[in-house]
């Protein structure tokens, strides 16, 4: 039994039996054996390394011509590594002297051999890494053999315990079976938070070292509320978790009776509660939340799922998926924005030096037509199945957005000529999350139909602040009065022109600020699935008049702290339960 | 009645520098470590630069880690029946920048 205390960021208590992922997706199943099968162990990394070097020569006799010298080389030096007594002894000892099973013993010394040839300040010599990185793979990939799991086809439950989750990992998840997620790094933001959020799934991170202590079919529970996961509980801590899971189970339950009750204040004004959501199949569990449509669809997924871009129906069957499962209900979907993460910056020949500033988002998709213009494609022939609209994220500059609308129409033009259906008065909208976007709103909201304001990002361009960066984000903060007036004015300008606004950052789904929305005009929100009930609630439970109050007592403020502690007051009185 | 039993063990040795223009990289040094496991001595290398540092000449691996670039100032030294043969033809094999150039 061991208790590791970590960040809470998805509630929910589980109880299921771990799957532990390890570098490229490969899970190695168990890390430890029993003293006994020390021998076992030994002879099944005998074989590895005899069927490895088998292969390696196999390979290698098929390129012999003096033509393929060089990579012959490369598999001599790969069998030669195989065969070095130095590695193999190592890896043995790992077996014998930790009781550790021959994957985890290949994965702990490879590492560790890697750890020194990275150390070498000789170019080529360091970048022999690779090298290892292969050995280890191949020898990984013999011993873990048909035990190797299909991520996207598991048999039973499980909650899954990671470094990080990448997002090409969580696209690739059979999400009917991932029951929570425990991973060492990470923060409230990430993208392990933000994915079990959208699932509904506990979730805890920044565990420190989770992947280490925790082997392949461990008893494990994740208590995503108090940021706590506990390996191999005991009898006592089971059923201690199991009533706190029904407690909470009982109480969302509670929340869930709100699901079809309309988003109505207390006199009587209506407003839109939507859902973001990355993947089509979270609509389902979006809806069963309450949600009365898609206020922001992430495209990215389409990219990070796969090694390579996306076709012209690869969008095209997503959104149709998606659209299918909406029944008529309005799909937003954001156009690309990617940059400034990994996917792109390493794909990159020169990584930019200040790629949150640099080519992302739209500017990204403005610099390859032929790429935008797939989506767009898709996204025009998905039109008439249902309620789409299409938003453009990013938007800086009037330019921009007339660039990204003049290459709809010519799109548009191309489908016609082609003689395919398509939904012409498809309603544009402009995200706005950079400052310059919401001190322009007045004049962008004359070119769309919609604003949709991305609190995330407008925070960190207003603030200045990386919220990723632990030394600095605590200055991240909705709360800031600068923050604030730039919503406000957004909100007046789409009011003024008689257009849509809503919210699709986090602020939307954090109850904290329902009152203060809704009280500086807002009609839509847009959050995560789970969140929805509790916004409504609060919405429930006000008047415009005292919504109104609040706003105006809030923009009077000159402090986050301010802001912060009043809304809590306010809120509290709502929402006994909820702070 | 012999002295064969305390007779010490052959040792040979033998500085080198390494010519070829690559270094001692992956190939070069899995040509090392194959002569190297030919013989039954103990075939150790060191690197002559700042603080000595000693390797296993038949493991690849180490031999990388010493990070022999051309230049580089090498000791081999063979403890075993077949030291001087060991020393004198791997020493050759670094000296002819191994039939690379």
């Amino acid at each position: 039994m061991d208790i590791k205390k970590g960040i809470a960021v998805s509630p929910g208590v589980v109880i299921s039996t771990a799957l532990v992922l390890d570098a490229e997706d490969l899970v190695i199943p168990r890390r430890q054996i029993e003293a006994c099968a020390v021998e076992e162990e030994l002879a099944r990394l005998r074989q590895a390394v005899a069927q490895s070097a088998a292969d390696l020569q196999s390979l290698r006799a098929s390129i012999a011509s003096d033509h393929g010298k060089e990579i012959a080389a490369i598999f001599d030096f790969h069998i030669g590594l195989l065969k070095d007594k130095t590695v193999i002894n190592q890896i043995t000892a790992e077996i014998v002297n930790n009781h550790s099973t021959a994957e985890h013993a290949v994965s702990v010394v490879m590492r560790r051999l890697a750890a020194t040839f990275q150390r070498m300040s000789d170019r080529y010599f360091s970048e022999r890494v690779k090298d290892l990185h292969d050995i280890e793979k191949r020898l990984l990939r013999k011993l873990i053999g048909s035990r190797h799991e299909d991520l996207s086809k598991l048999e039973h439950d499980v909650v899954i315990i990671a470094h990080d989750l990448l997002p090409s990992q969580t696209a690739m998840l059979d999400r009917t079976r991932v029951k929570g997620f425990a991973t060492d790094v990470g923060g409230r933001t990430s993208h392990t938070a933000i994915v079990a959020r959208a699932l509904g799934i506990p979730a805890v991170v920044g565990l420190g070292n989770i992947t280490a202590e925790v082997s392949g079919g461990d008893t494990v529970i994740i208590d995503g509320s108090r940021g706590v996961v506990i390996v191999n509980p005991d009898e006592q801590q089971l059923a201690e978790h199991r009533e706190f899971g029904e407690r909470l189970f009982r109480f969302e339950t509670e929340l869930q009776k709100l699901r079809d009750l309309p988003a109505e204040t207390r006199d009587g004004v209506r407003v839109s509660v939507l859902a973001n959501i990355e993947f089509p199949e979270e609509i389902d569990e979006a809806l069963r939340r309450g949600a009365e449509g898609i206020g922001l669809y992430r495209t990215e997924f389409l990219y990070l799922a796969s090694d390579h871009e996306p076709t012209e129906e690869d969008h095209y069957r997503a959104y149709v998926d998606a659209i299918s499962r909406l029944d008529g209900r309005q799909l937003v979907i954001r156009t690309l924005d990617l940059g400034a993460d990994k996917y792109t910056q390493e794909k990159q020949l020169n990584p930019e030096r200040n790629p949150f500033l640099g080519d992302r988002s739209i500017r990204l998709c403005l610099h390859d037509i032929p790429m935008f213009k797939r989506q767009l494609r898709a996204i025009l022939r998905a039109s008439v199945q249902g309620n789409v609209k299409i938003m453009f994220p990013m938007i800086t500059t009037i330019m921009e957005l007339r660039q990204a609308t003049m290459v709809l129409r010519d799109v548009m033009e191309e489908l016609e000529d082609e003689g395919i259906e398509m939904k012409r008065d498809l309603q544009i909208g402009a995200m706005i999350e950079v400052p310059s976007a919401a001190i322009m709103a007045d004049q962008i909201a004359k070119e769309v139909r919609f604003f949709s304001i991305g609190t995330n990002d407008l925070i960190q361009y207003t603030l200045a602040v990386d919220r990723t960066n632990e030394r600095v984000a605590g200055l991240f903060s909705p709360a800031h009065p600068a923050v604030l007036k730039l919503i406000r004015d957004t909100i007046e300008a789409a009011a003024r022109n008689n257009i849509d606004c809503s919210v699709c950052g986090e602020m939307a789904g954090e109850p904290l600020y329902t009152l203060l929305l809704l009280g500086l005009g807002l009609k839509t929100f847009s959050m995560n699935g789970p969140d929805i009930p509790e916004v409504k609630k609060v919405i429930r439970s006000t008047t415009m008049e005292h919504a109104r109050w609040v706003a105006q007592q809030v923009m009077s403020f000159d402090s986050e702290r301010q802001v912060m502690h009043f809304l809590k007051e306010e809120t509290r009185k709502l929402l006994p339960e909820a702070f | 009645m012999s002295f064969k039993a305390i007779t010490p063990m052959p040792t040979a040795e033998r500085e080198v520098i390494i010519a070829n223009s690559l270094g001692l990289h992956a190939r070069p040094a899995m040509q090392f470590v194959d002569l190297a496991s030919t013989f039954s001595s103990r075939v150790i290398v060191q690197k002559q630069c700042g603080e000595c540092y000693e390797v296993d000449g038949k493991s690849v691996m180490q031999m990388i880690t010493l990070e022999a670039g051309v230049g580089t100032k090498l000791k081999i030294r063979a403890d075993g029946e077949d030291a001087d043969a060991a020393v004198r033809q791997l020493a050759e094999l670094v000296e002819n920048k191994f039939g690379e150039e």
